[in-house]
């Protein structure tokens, strides 16, 4: 079974998401141990890409900050080589087909199952793409996370039947970045989801506050938060990891209830 | 030549996020239906005849001919359509079919400004509102086209991410249909992104090599010897190839911006330079470093200055059936004064990679042989940055 499994296990899950390298590796790194410590279930690692088109103004502008201290794939691996050395919650790679293209897809999706990433979420592979890697992360066990979208209508039942590890189900149109209000009717397309797997599914896009994360968790198995802390980095720099430990506990205590 | 899933060879694809697919997948059945529709090729005929002015000319040029002493050489006249380039005939077709699909905004990204002109001014005609996403970096390099937009009633909004160029206003405007599908076609202005797009492009685009077949055999009772056409994304190369791709006889032969070199990182030429990979959209070759990330490229060109190339040309590279060659600045500059000086004609600054190549491969050709080169846009757009190329202190 999905060692992911296990961020759902401890009731609702927290998924922080962190560009790696923003705006060093040491910070990054400082960063996962202050999330994990105040609660994170799963870590959502990003592998910065030069051209993120599914990524809004905070999280383009983290991705660019780390490419030019030119953070690497490789200083990327050894960074997660680092962290297993006393950190156990499922850690799952974001980012964009061409980085584990172009680095060799056996190459790099091999080195996850050696490193210990348990998943990766590209999201510019949909459904009819996918077996440009699933077949790899099938023989080395790392789950390739699917997406569903307020758009995906139809097309929801077949990509859950198919899901490992966890779906994560976009809250809103358009790209990462937070958001005031959500109005996607996203219980009914849970309720759809449901029917298909049992395959928890966590909800991304725009969510920024407890009540947010709470509300989020609430209709589904976990909140997805990216830019809320980007804009944690973008402020305190190296600073961040303390602000971010507490950010992560307040939006953890949020999930608990549930 | 497109297999069921968009593909060309191994390249093509449809590397999108899930929010998208319903959309290009909605495109496709739309465009399936259409391009066999009577009364649709109808309506885009009329367009193409009464308001872009086509046929275009296929010109004979004498003086270029002789001075070369080579082959005969033919230019395909794009430049002579309405708004100036090869552009409208793809933008006439994405608007009419995103209008028979009940859309009524179109965005867009640009890169010369010459696509971004030729949707504000479909959508003009057509009632639409038009936004324009424009490398910041090209709205200075192209200021006059970003007021032609305006006038036409679009807005134009400059892209500040990235390099500021061509690949960021792509990427800005991906990003903007995400947001905002239900009421907007994304008028994508190259044989490029994901599939249905490279097809639907490159099928409006082929009316040029439809005509210039057909031009050549009246006027010379046979097919060319070699077609020319410069490469960005490649829509009008693969509009001039395209009806010739099964007559073996007849060189296809796309020119790439090399910039100030393919032995330079300044320089725009993916087949020379690039490498396989996967990026907006599409399994192509792509301008990348060791870890994918996509190189800031550069040419002198606005309209060229891309990192990747479409899925179709990879595959006719792949399967050696055309050719792709790098043309640097200096040559495309000094071919977009000859042309003006010899012929009368002064093209657009991608089309002057065209004939730059032109130039050279003439005199490896016999005085019996045909040759054909689009020029696919007109120069006004370029003189100012010419002139201060050659240290001229011009501004526009």
């Amino acid at each position: 079974m999905s060692k992911i499994q296990n961020a759902f296990k401890n009731g609702k899950a927290f998924i922080p998401f962190i560009t790696c390298g923003d705006p060093d590796l040491a910070t990054t790194a400082a960063v996962v141990r202050s999330a994990v410590a105040a609660g994170a279930d799963l870590i959502e690692l990003g592998i910065p890409f030069s051209d993120p088109t599914a990524e809004g103004p905070v999280i383009q502008a983290a991705n660019l900050r780390a490419l030019s201290g030119n953070v690497t794939t490789d200083s990327i691996f050894e960074l997660v080589r680092e962290l297993r050395k006393d950190i156990t919650i499922p850690f799952v790679f974001m980012t964009y087909a061409n980085v584990v293209f172009s680095y060799g897809s056996e190459r790099f999706i091999s080195t996850c199952k050696e490193i210990g990433i348990d998943g990766i979420i590209l999201p510019d592979i949909p459904f009819e793409e996918k077996e440009e890697f699933l077949p790899l992360c099938t023989r080395y066990d790392v789950d390739l996370i699917s997406m569903i979208a307020p758009t995906s209508k139809d097309r929801i039942a077949m990509i859950a039947k198919e899901a490992t590890g966890f779906i994560y189900l976009v809250s809103s149109l358009g790209v990462t970045g937070v958001r005031s209000e959500i109005t996607t009717d996203l219980a009914s397309i849970v309720e759809v989801i449901r029917a298909n797997t049992s395959v928890p599914c966590a909800i991304g896009f725009g969510i920024s506050t407890p009540k947010q994360a709470a509300k989020m968790a609430g209709i589904s198995n976990g909140a997805i938060v990216g830019s809320a802390i980007i804009k944690l980095l973008e402020a305190h720099g190296t600073d961040a990891p303390r602000h971010i430990g507490d950010y992560v506990k307040s939006m953890k205590d949020a999930l608990l209830p549930l | 030549m497109t297999n069921q899933n968009g593909r060309f060879g191994i390249h093509g694809g449809q590397y999108i996020p899930e929010t998208l697919m319903n959309a290009v997948i909605e495109l496709e059945r739309a465009y399936n239906y259409y391009k066999e529709d009577p009364d649709f090729n109808r309506e885009l005929t009329g367009l193409f005849n009464d308001y872009a002015g086509r046929p275009s000319r296929l010109y004979f040029a004498e003086k270029m001919t002789k001075d070369l002493g080579g082959p005969k050489i033919y230019l395909k006249r794009e430049d002579l359509n309405h708004t100036g380039a090869h552009k409208i005939n793809n933008v006439l077709g994405q608007a009419l079919l995103a209008k028979k699909m009940g859309k009524t905004r179109l965005i867009a990204e640009t890169g010369a400004g010459q696509h971004g002109v030729a949707t504000a001014t479909a959508a003009a005609l057509m009632g639409m509102e038009c936004v324009v996403f424009m490398g910041e970096e090209d709205t200075i390099r192209q200021a006059l086209n970003v007021y032609r937009m305006r006038l036409l009633g679009a807005e134009v909004i400059p892209v500040k991410s990235g390099t500021k160029t061509l690949k960021d206003a792509v990427s800005e405007a991906m990003r903007e249909w995400t947001s905002r599908i239900s009421d907007t076609h994304y008028c994508l202005g190259s044989v490029m992104g994901p599939h249905p797009f490279p097809t639907i492009v490159r099928d409006f685009q082929a009316v040029i090599s439809k005509e210039i077949k057909q031009q050549l055999l009246d006027k010379e009772g046979r097919l060319p010897d070699a077609v020319l056409a410069c490469v960005g994304g490649g829509s009008n190369a693969i509009g001039t190839f395209y009806h010739f791709i099964n007559d073996p006889s007849v060189r296809l032969i796309g020119c790439e911006a090399a910039g100030r070199g393919i032995d330079t990182w300044e320089t725009a030429a993916t087949i020379s330079t690039g490498k396989l990979g996967i990026f907006h959209g599409m399994k192509s070759y792509f301008c990348q470093d060791k870890y994918g990330q996509i190189a800031p490229v550069y040419s002198i060109s606005a309209g060229l200055d891309y990192p990747g190339i479409g899925p179709e040309h990879a595959h006719l590279h792949d399967i050696g059936r055309a050719e792709y060659v790098p043309v640097t600045d200096e040559e495309a500059v000094n071919a977009f004064e000859y042309l003006a000086k010899t012929e009368g004609i002064i093209p657009a600054i991608e089309s002057a990679h065209a004939v730059a190549h032109a130039m050279k491969l003439a005199k490896e050709m016999t005085k019996e042989q045909i040759m054909v080169i689009t020029i696919s846009g007109r120069g006004d757009k370029d003189c100012a940055a010419i002139a201060r190329y050659r240290g001229e202190d011009l501004h526009e």
